[in-house]
C-alpha cells in the first residue's frame, strides 16, 4: 500500500470534491486509502454515500476546524 | 442488474438550470448511470467554442454562485463524459438554426442528435429537464 494521498477539495462546492475524489481515484490502486478535505459540508455527507454505493470503502469521517476529513480506501 | 439510465434536457441558457443540469448529469455518471444529456434552444449556444456568451444569473442564487467557487458547469459535463458513462448531445435543430457546425462546438460533445433519435435512446429511463 502506498502512502495515503491527499485530494484537497477545500474552498470548492457539490459536487467539485467528489469529482476530485474519483480523478483521484483512477491514479491510485486496489486497497490504498485516500483522504479527500473538503470546507463544503454536504460533500462531507455525500461523498460517503457515494463510496457505498460504487463498492469502495469508507474508513472515517471527521471534522477540524471547519475542514472535513473523508477517509477513503479503494475497493476494487 | 439493469443499467440506471439518467436522460437530461437542457433548454435553458441561465445559470442555475445549467448548473443543476451539470450537476445531475455528472453525479448520475460517476455513480454508474448511463446518462444522455440533450442540449438544445437557449442552452446551446452557450456550447460554442471560444463563445463570448456567458449564462446569466437568473436570480439571487446564480448571482451568489458567481462569487463563490462553484465548479463550472462546463467542467462538469467534461468530467461526466471523462469519468463516467455519459454523452453529451447538441440538437441538430438548435444547431441548423444557428448555422453551426459539430466541429465549433466544444470538443466533449456528441454526434448532433435529432429529437427521433433521442427519444428512441432515452425510451424506459428517468428524464430531468432544465
Amino acid at each position: 500500500m502506498g502512502p495515503r494521498m491527499i485530494v484537497d477539495g477545500k474552498g470548492s462546492f457539490c459536487p467539485g470534491p467528489l469529482m476530485e475524489l474519483i480523478a483521484a481515484l483512477k491514479q491510485v490502486h486496489v486497497g490504498d486509502e485516500l483522504e479527500v478535505l473538503s470546507t463544503d459540508k454536504g460533500s462531507a455527507n455525500d461523498i460517503p454515500e457515494w463510496v457505498r454505493k460504487v463498492g469502495h470503502e469508507h474508513l472515517s469521517t471527521t471534522e477540524q476546524d471547519g475542514v472535513w476529513h473523508i477517509v477513503v480506501r479503494k475497493a476494487k | 442488474m439493469a443499467i440506471e439510465k439518467t436522460s437530461v434536457v437542457v433548454i435553458s441558457g441561465t445559470l442555475e438550470r445549467l448548473q443543476m443540469a451539470a450537476m445531475v448529469a455528472s453525479v448520475a455518471a460517476v455513480s454508474g448511470h448511463e446518462v444522455t444529456v440533450f442540449l438544445s434552444m437557449n442552452a446551446l449556444p452557450l456550447f460554442v467554442r471560444g463563445t463570448a456568451v456567458r449564462a446569466p444569473a437568473e436570480g439571487e442564487m446564480g448571482v451568489l454562485m458567481q462569487s463563490k467557487q462553484v465548479p463550472e458547469f462546463k467542467m462538469l459535463f467534461e468530467q461526466a463524459v471523462e469519468l463516467g458513462e455519459a454523452r453529451i448531445l447538441p440538437c441538430s435543430m438548435a444547431m441548423d438554426v444557428m448555422g453551426v457546425e459539430r466541429d465549433q462546438l466544444e470538443g466533449y460533445l456528441g454526434e448532433a442528435t435529432g429529437l427521433t433519435k433521442f427519444l428512441a435512446d432515452v425510451q424506459g429511463s428517468q428524464v430531468w429537464t432544465f
